[in-house]
């Protein structure tokens, strides 16, 4: 039976199991949001905004695992979603953004609401592509999901003109697919990694360091099997965390700008590094030059471009983490033998001792809310089993080292890109995906502002999401920047004339709750997560000047951390802040 | 150091866009750019000179195999291989008269293509340093006007980079 190029887009979807659509109608969007009106197993979400659809594909995506599915119209359609597909591409996250193009005859003419948006958007997908005929419809939808989710996953285009979505084509999903061009590795190299776990047993100061890849890839089970057969350290990027649980006393933290004391110096002090879905990013690595300096370095990834790109390995393994590490396991049972007695013992003493420093001490305080405290408290509430979105700036460091996530797949941010706006629409994703699990969306009065929108969309569906906005009244972590580096010139990084988030909230159709002692914190957040139908915002008043500590300044080395004020000197360090 | 990189890719709109984007995205040098399709309809071939440190063209070269549409990419400087290059140049007869250049041109295997009163027209194919010596024996002064392909090149002997599947 003919299908027209609408219908067509849907069976699609339908056919790929795909359970939730975010988008936006337009004009040339139209014949397939009628396709979308007469059908009932693909279920539509209207958001407010193009950016919040493609942040809560992008959320949906990365607890489920299952790629997000965006449709929107042309041009300022697309525009919007540029932001959120960026964000989707640096975190390498699966997702299919379908969006309509005005008809192919007026392709280039600069037509009313026409962008060239395969050009926009080329350098920030992992593919796209413009559907000139419909007869090649669902095989091009077909090769989206499939370059989506295979290999390093990654949000991939598909432009489709308002004529092809009229014609009509004979309707056949294929089955599977092959393309000369493309073809994603699976299994690492066997002798590679042979020689990976040689030298893995060989180590006297191991780390491994683990980064989003094995969220990504579900290798989480093979990472705690791994670690703990062989009893090393495990250190998470921010991408990675909850890969590893942070209850397990083999974990020693996050790495990194912000990682823990123990962490960054059993990087910098380590003999052997097994890196694992991780990409040397520059807020890992800091100072490349002083990045490690003595060890030896195994990188497994399922991406070739990531190894070697930044610092030098000396086992290259490509291929998804599950299966490498699945190899290496098993290896290192049949070799356990050849593991250097003592020498482990001797450099878990010498990380307990970092341990001892304690680097995530606050000062508490009894008449300001302290932001790390209110994460705490969140933590206890939730028992730790809750979904946390996080906007990008100082809550989103203080979530990730407050915040013991002891599974993978629980927080979502956004670590790559950066993105501001990202939290509250990546919660209405996650919270569609799993609706009777509490979903937090931890983010600051800055970075709300940038999608707040979306609290209608989280009306319309019933989303009891809770919103714990960190308020300081400034954009804290550009501030803290400007603090140690500007001599407190705080340039435009204040919120002047904010909303009232009670009232907002409210208007909305929301709970708001203003919480401003430290003594309340406790029974709001209670308050809040036992009210289980209801969106509650959380307007927390927070101290103003609290920074986010440790500090390793952009540029210098894992060997130059900075702890908070009142207790500097106890560490070495040899760069000052300011 | 100089690198010479044969690429086969899907004939797709803006699969040279991908390749362009990349270079310029990520900061990559290059020095010539040639793409054509191929005798499969389906393919086009590219051959991309392009210069930096062993680091980059490592870099750039995952980078390349990465782009969907590249099926087949091969760094031609890695092992025995040729490289063409031609040039046509518009060569005033005025000082060097019309005699001298045919010499020039038969010592360089090249031919004369099209003359008028004032100048005529060269063709020259060879390595880019041979062009580089024709221009320098010309005399740069006496060429108007000077186009050159850039480079195309392909594996000597068994080695192979331009088609698929065709086992030799």
């Amino acid at each position: 039976m003919k299908l027209t190029g609408a219908q067509i887009v849907l069976a699609c979807l339908k056919d790929e199991g795909v359970e939730f659509l975010f988008g936006y109608p337009g004009g040339a969007a139209l014949h397939i949001y009628d396709a979308v009106y007469q059908q009932d197993q693909v279920r539509h979400i209207l958001v407010r905004h193009e950016q919040g659809a493609t942040h809560a594909a992008d959320g949906f995506a990365r607890v489920t695992g299952k790629p997000g599915v965006v449709l929107v119209t042309s041009g300022p359609g697309v525009t919007n979603t540029v932001t959120g597909i960026a964000t989707a591409y640096m975190d390498s996250i699966p997702m299919v953004v379908l969006t309509a193009q005005v008809p192919t005859h007026l392709i280039g003419d600069d037509a009313f609401q026409e962008v060239d948006t395969v050009g926009i958007t080329r350098p920030c997908v992992k593919h796209n592509f413009l559907v000139k005929d419909v007869n090649d419809l669902a095989m091009t939808i077909k090769k989206a999901f499939y370059i989506a989710t295979t290999g390093r996953p990654g949000p991939v285009v598909v432009d489709i003109p308002k004529d092809v979505t009229a014609a009509q084509a004979e309707y056949v999903y294929p089955k599977s697919i092959e393309m000369r061009s493309y073809a994603p590795v699976q299994k690492g190299h066997t002798k590679q990694i042979s020689r990976a776990v040689d030298l893995l047993l060989q180590a006297e100061r191991p780390v491994i360091y683990t980064g989003g890849g094995v969220v990504q890839g579900n290798a989480a089970l093979e990472l705690c099997e791994l670690v703990r057969e062989l009893q090393y350290p495990c250190t998470n990027t921010l991408m990675g965390l909850g890969a590893f649980p942070a209850s397990d006393p083999l974990f020693i933290g996050m790495l990194g700008m912000h990682g823990t004391y123990e962490a960054n110096m059993v990087m910098y002090e380590c003999d052997v590094m097994l890196a694992v879905g991780a990409r040397f990013d520059d807020r890992v690595t800091g100072d490349l030059k002083l990045f490690s300096p003595r060890s030896r370095i195994i990188h497994v990834d399922v991406d070739p471009s990531s190894i070697g790109k930044n610092v030098g390995v000396e086992v290259p393994i490509v291929g998804e983490a599950a299966p490498v590490l699945r190899e290496m396991i098993a290896l290192v049972r049949q070799r356990k033998d050849k593991l250097v007695s003592g020498a482990i013992d001797a450099w878990w003493n010498t990380i307990n001792a970092w341990r001892g420093i304690d680097c995530l001490d606050y000062d508490a305080s009894d008449e300001l809310i302290k932001p790390q405290y209110v994460v705490q408290k969140l933590f206890e509430i939730t028992k730790g089993e809750a979904f946390v979105a996080s906007d990008v700036g100082q809550h989103q460091m203080w979530a990730a080292q407050y915040y013991g996530f002891d599974q993978p797949r629980r927080w979502v941010n956004s670590g790559g890109l950066g993105t501001m706006g990202f939290g509250l629409p990546a919660a209405m994703g996650i919270q569609l995906a799993y609706p009777d699990m509490p979903v937090a969306c931890i983010t600051g009065e800055a970075s709300i502002m940038m999608c707040i929108q979306e609290l209608s969309t989280c009306k319309q569906y019933d989303l009891p999401i809770k919103v714990i906005a960190l308020n300081n009244r400034y954009m804290g972590m550009v501030r803290q920047w400007q603090e140690f580096f500007y001599e407190s010139r705080y340039s435009h990084s204040y919120m002047d004339a904010l909303p009232d988030f009670v009232r907002l909230a409210e208007s909305f159709g929301h709970v708001g709750m203003r919480i401003d002692k430290p003594g309340d914190v406790e029974g709001a957040l209670k308050e809040a997560f036992d009210s289980d139908d209801r969106l509650v915002f959380m307007d927390f008043i927070t101290d103003q000047t609290e920074n986010v500590y440790p500090m390793i300044a952009a540029g210098a080395g894992h060997n130059e951390m900075h702890l908070k004020p009142s207790r500097r000197g106890e560490i070495h360090e040899e760069r000052e802040l300011a | 150091m100089r690198r010479v990189i044969s690429l086969l890719l899907e004939n797709e709109a803006g699969a040279l866009s991908r390749v362009a984007g990349l270079f310029s995205a990520r900061g990559y040098n290059i020095e010539s750019l040639t793409v054509a399709p191929t005798d499969d309809a389906t393919l086009s071939h590219m051959t991309i000179v392009t210069y930096g440190s062993d680091l980059v063209i490592e870099q750039i070269t995952k980078q390349l195999n990465k782009l969907i549409d590249v099926v087949r990419l091969i760094d031609l400087t890695e092992g025995a291989h040729i490289e063409r290059e031609m040039l046509l140049a518009k060569v005033a007869l005025a000082k060097l008269p019309l005699s001298e250049l045919k010499v020039l041109v038969e010592l360089f295997k090249g031919c004369i293509i099209d003359i008028c009163q004032s100048n005529c027209t060269v063709e020259i194919t060879g390595t880019g340093q041979r062009l580089d010596a024709f221009v320098e024996a010309c005399g740069r002064t006496q060429i108007i006007e000077l186009v050159r392909s850039g480079v195309s090149g392909i594996t000597r002997g068994t080695r192979q980079s331009g088609e698929l599947n065709r086992q030799t």
